[in-house]
């Protein structure tokens, strides 16, 4: 999946020491009595951002969301947008706009007084809105559709009027929670570039939850990875993808493998790596700075393991296995190979070819490699 | 016919088909095209039939009689004359006389106005005791909605004459106002119109609460979120949000106070005045008092007619509303 986001924006404020946060999360912690569904977070987001906060379910990233449009009260830690403290300023006076999971568009209106029914709360000349809404409508492509109940719309056509009733009030911040969770596949992936594209005609700054890895990477400028109440990892989906700082990161991200092993040597420019899962010295091109002898995790993505019948020449990062399985996908293969230690490794291979004359298949005694540079040292 | 195909691997009824009597039921039920689902439809339709649309018919059948003192006390509509005539006849009467004497008319206005006013008070009640039910803490409901249904658990009759008790000149209510120096003259409350309010208030309050929980509970939350994120003040929320997706249970609700409150015969009776006019009554009054059934079937019949009309509004509005899937 294409990082729509980056192929556009050049521009990346939060290495820019210079920009100044647009919505600044201090220290927020959210309990509810004895459980701690937020726990301390701190996130600057700049503006025209989109910020995905990323997680599994009950990480407490909803929560947070929540505490943004006001619908909770952080239990400590503040939160300020545009500069203006949020503490004591009811949803309703906010300058943010959240967009639900359920969209939660009101069932007794056409989609045109859904779209409307934020503007008539600012006391807007009818004339005026009447315009906004038919302008909001032709931009999510529902103009035709203005008459309509929202049970009569697919759910596509309903999470367009979602976005069309909370994007019309031209929020400071927009929160989108699960914005694509109900659409199936094939709608999920047309639909994360058109936000993308309104996002950027728009210029609004978003802040998205979701659970989902790839919705995440695509439609992002930035990552927050949460882990029961914290935020684990914070980085660009490259960043998050190529250098998770911990075993939960890697494995929430894409799938991964990884070995345990301890550090036999550790030099700043690489490291020795001595595991038993993997059979073979491990050596990766990046020191770590932790003691010699203290456990360690290296994690190498499926895609970035060489799977051949011949041993490669390379004494690292190589080891002998048993092709376990094979799951043909169209555009690649994915390999279950058992080293002789009895790890299983995923690999993935790209199908460039339609036919291939020596394919491996069941059984075959192959090797796997990977280069030096490909496998990332976790300390935790 | 292959007693396997039809019935399955389901062994109550291939035990019953070891029998007989249940083949015979099923051979005959078959002939005539009734089918497990049929009958299932069938069983309210014939209810309906038997207990309403049966005594409907004596009832119409009295309204159309004459009045006579004998046993029953009203004319048969089929005669035997000269042996070869069959005389049918119909008396309608008793509709024009309903028409013609203004009592009829004030009592079915007055029962319409009272109805109408205890519905309204109902309401205005009950919505704010519904809605507070519903946004309780769910362990709190199921107390609260047990709260709302114990007085079923005493008798009817009991309940509105513990409001004489109470509102009766030297009752609870003029006692302690008297005793706490507020009022010197006990203030009159008993057999007015007020009192006869009181009673059918206090009486279908919870009739007018349960349809309204029930639809205030089923609320979605998050849209009254979506109102307020959208910049919607809480007050406005309520008649913008709440209010309008409540009508089917405003609607409900009242119907089945209303209905009800239209033919109520016990309230006036206990807590109203000699003046208070009410159907109920006079029907009463008819049957037992004047004994002359067919004026009083024929008032029967004209309730049943004037509450026909909210009854089929009612429908058809549930029906608009399932329709629109709200």
């Amino acid at each position: 999946m294409a990082d729509v986001k980056r192929a556009i924006e050049n521009v990346e404020p939060w290495n820019d020491p210079q920009a100044q946060p647009y919505v600044r999360i201090e220290n927020v912690t959210k309990m509810f009595g004895e459980f701690t569904a937020v726990d301390s977070v701190s996130l600057e987001i700049y503006k025209a951002e989109v910020f995905c906060l990323l997680g599994g379910s009950g990480c407490g990233k909803s929560t947070l969301l929540r505490v943004l449009a006001g619908f909770e009260t952080p239990t400590s830690g503040r939160v300020l947008i545009d500069g203006v403290d949020m503490a004591g300023i009811a949803p309703y006076e906010r300058p943010t706009n959240m967009m639900f999971q359920s969209y939660a568009l009101f069932p007794h209106m056409t989609v045109e007084n859904n779209v409307a029914f934020g503007l008539r709360q600012e006391g807007i000349a009818a004339a005026e809105i009447s315009k906004r809404v038919g302008d909001m409508l032709d931009l999510v492509k529902l103009g035709p559709f203005a008459k309509r109940k929202p049970h009569q719309l697919s759910g596509g056509q309903r999470q367009r009027v979602a976005l069309a009733r909370s994007l019309i009030k031209q929020p400071k911040l927009m929160l989108l929670d699960e914005p694509l969770g109900a659409l199936d596949k094939k709608l999920r992936e047309e639909t994360q570039f058109e936000l993308i594209n309104i996002q950027e005609e728009l210029g609004v700054t978003f802040i998205v939850v979701t659970h989902d890895q790839e919705e995440a990477m695509t439609l992002s400028s930035r990552i927050g990875v949460m882990n029961a109440g914290e935020i684990v990892q914070t980085g660009t989906p490259n960043d998050i993808y190529e250098y998770p700082n911990s075993r939960f990161v890697a494995d929430f991200i894409g799938s991964v493998n990884v070995f345990e092993g301890r550090i036999v040597e550790d030099q700043p420019d690489h490291v020795r790596i001595e595991s038993q899962e993997a059979g073979c010295p491990l050596y990766i091109d990046h020191g770590v700075g932790v003691t010699s002898g203290s456990r360690v995790w290296v994690a190498v993505r499926p895609e970035k393991i060489e799977i051949t019948r011949d041993k490669p020449a390379q004494q690292d990062n190589c080891a002998a296995a048993v092709v376990d399985e094979i799951a043909y996908m169209g555009n690649q293969s994915i390999y279950h190979v058992l080293l002789e230690s009895g790890k299983k490794l995923r690999i993935t291979r790209p199908n460039q070819s339609r036919t291939s004359s020596d394919s491996i298949t069941w059984e075959d005694q192959v090797f796997v490699a990977w280069h030096p540079s490909s496998g990332v040292v976790l300390t935790a | 016919m292959g007693e396997r195909m039809m019935h399955g691997a389901d062994p109550l009824a291939r035990m019953l088909w070891r029998f007989p009597p249940y083949r015979w039921c099923v051979a005959v039920a078959r002939r005539l095209g009734l089918t497990g689902r049929t009958a299932v439809i069938a069983i309210p339709y014939l209810w309906l039939l038997l207990f309403f649309l049966v005594p409907f018919a004596f009832v119409l059948k009295i309204a159309l009689a004459e009045a006579l003192i004998a046993r029953p006390p009203y004319s048969s509509l089929i005669e035997w004359s000269e042996d070869t005539y069959l005389t049918i006849k119909l008396n309608i009467g008793n509709f024009l006389f309903l028409i013609e004497d203004d009592l009829y008319w004030k009592a079915y206005l007055n029962s319409g106005k009272i109805a109408l006013i205890s519905t309204l008070g109902c309401l205005l009640l009950g919505y704010p005791m519904a809605y507070a039910m519903a946004r309780a803490n769910p362990a709190w409901r199921n107390v609260l909605l047990m709260l709302v249904i114990l007085p079923f658990w005493t008798s009817f009759l009991l309940r509105v004459y513990a409001w004489i008790g109470i509102l009766k000149n030297n009752g609870l209510i003029n006692n302690v106002l008297m005793g706490l120096g507020i009022i010197d003259q006990p203030i009159v409350m008993m057999q007015t119109d007020f009192a006869v309010y009181v009673g059918i208030v206090y009486t279908y309050l919870p009739f007018m609460i349960l349809p309204l929980y029930a639809n205030l509970e089923r609320l979605d939350v998050t849209l009254l979120e979506a109102a307020a994120d959208l910049g919607c003040r809480p007050t406005k929320v309520f008649f913008t949000i709440t209010l309008p997706l409540s009508i089917p249970g405003i609607v409900a609700g009242c119907m089945l106070v209303f209905i009800p409150a239209v033919g109520e015969f016990v309230i006036p009776a206990l807590l109203g005045g000699p003046d208070t006019l009410m159907i109920g009554r006079v029907l009463w009054d008819e049957f037992f008092a004047n004994r002359d059934w067919p004026v009083a079937s024929a008032v029967a019949i004209a309730v049943l007619l004037l509450l026909v009309v909210p009854i089929m509004l009612f429908q058809h509005f549930q029906s608009a509303e399932a329709e629109a899937g709200v």
